[in-house]
């Protein structure tokens, strides 16, 4: 089904997550960074359906909003916020970060108006029927063994949280 | 001739109005710097946190681009991968947090310098 009105919800979703971006480094109380940033990740599942990508737009809802921002969310409550909110919110250095961070968006402009040319001209027909079987025929196939080191990587991650969050083992 | 005036800087009306890959890749490159510049600047470890967050997001939103550029799947496979990843990451990188708020009684990024020269 050819999506309807691409440019509007392109630039409104766009317009959300810039908005939602820059609220989360700007804020001084962690849990409205918090907040702006769970917006962003709404809006850019949005745009996953836009390009096609429904399973992953599912899965940055369930697992990135749903899953790892209740974490953050729950950091913040065990942290005491109010002597950090009292405190300077950026750093001495921050002149120089934004000058090499703008320094980095010159080399992102510059790749990108030079590099237009390497691109095809139209997108390809992507597999828009059954995106969450085929998801998983590339994952139970294909990158069977990426998938199985994925799974030792969240063992060690558990273990590896347990281990820094206890007072004693 | 149109080639020409369509490659310029200043994107005329069918540009602005045809969603093309480079369109999804400058979202995704603003939104990687304002990770970046979250990183550097900020002093609070939660913020920095969530900064290396939206620099992954910034990371998928390419991938699934491409995905949808070269017309298969194994970029937002890949995708996947990085949210897994990201998972990961933040439960370690919380798990660090707390342990270093236990004994710091901060979450100032500045004070973690018990390494520093």
């Amino acid at each position: 089904m050819a999506p309807v009105a691409t440019p509007f919800f392109f630039y409104l979703l766009s317009a959300i997550m810039l908005i939602g971006g820059i609220a989360v480094i700007t804020r001084k109380n962690p849990v409205h960074s918090a907040l702006a940033l769970i917006v962003t990740l709404l809006a850019q599942a949005s745009i996953y359906l836009m390009l096609y990508a429904p399973f992953v737009a599912g899965v940055q809802i369930i697992l990135y909003a749903g899953g790892i921002m209740v974490l953050f969310l729950f950091v913040i409550m065990l942290v005491s916020i109010e002597r950090s909110m009292k405190e300077r919110q950026f750093n001495s250095q921050w002149v120089v970060g934004t000058i090499a961070a703008t320094a980095l968006g010159g080399l992102f402009i510059a790749v990108y108006t030079k590099g237009t040319s390497i691109f095809p001209d139209h997108a390809l027909s992507t597999v828009e029927e059954n995106n969450t079987q085929e998801v998983a025929k590339l994952l139970y196939g294909q990158y069977m063994f990426a998938f199985e080191i994925a799974s030792l990587l969240l063992l060690v991650a558990i273990i590896g949280a347990v281990v820094m969050a206890k007072k004693r083992i | 001739m149109l080639a020409a005036r369509n490659s310029g800087l200043v994107p005329d009306m069918e540009t602005m109005l045809h969603i093309t890959t480079l369109h999804y890749l400058v979202l995704g490159a603003a939104l990687f710097l304002l990770g970046v510049i979250g990183v550097l600047t900020r002093r609070n470890v939660v913020i920095v946190l969530m900064s290396i967050e939206l620099i992954l997001n910034a990371v998928n939103l390419n991938l699934v681009a491409f995905s949808r550029l070269w017309g298969g799947i194994h970029g937002q496979v890949f995708a996947i991968f990085i949210i897994t990843d990201a998972a990961a990451e933040a439960a370690v990188g919380l798990g660090i947090l707390i342990a270093f708020f236990r004994n710091k009684e901060t979450v100032n990024i500045d004070e973690v310098n018990l390494l520093k020269w």
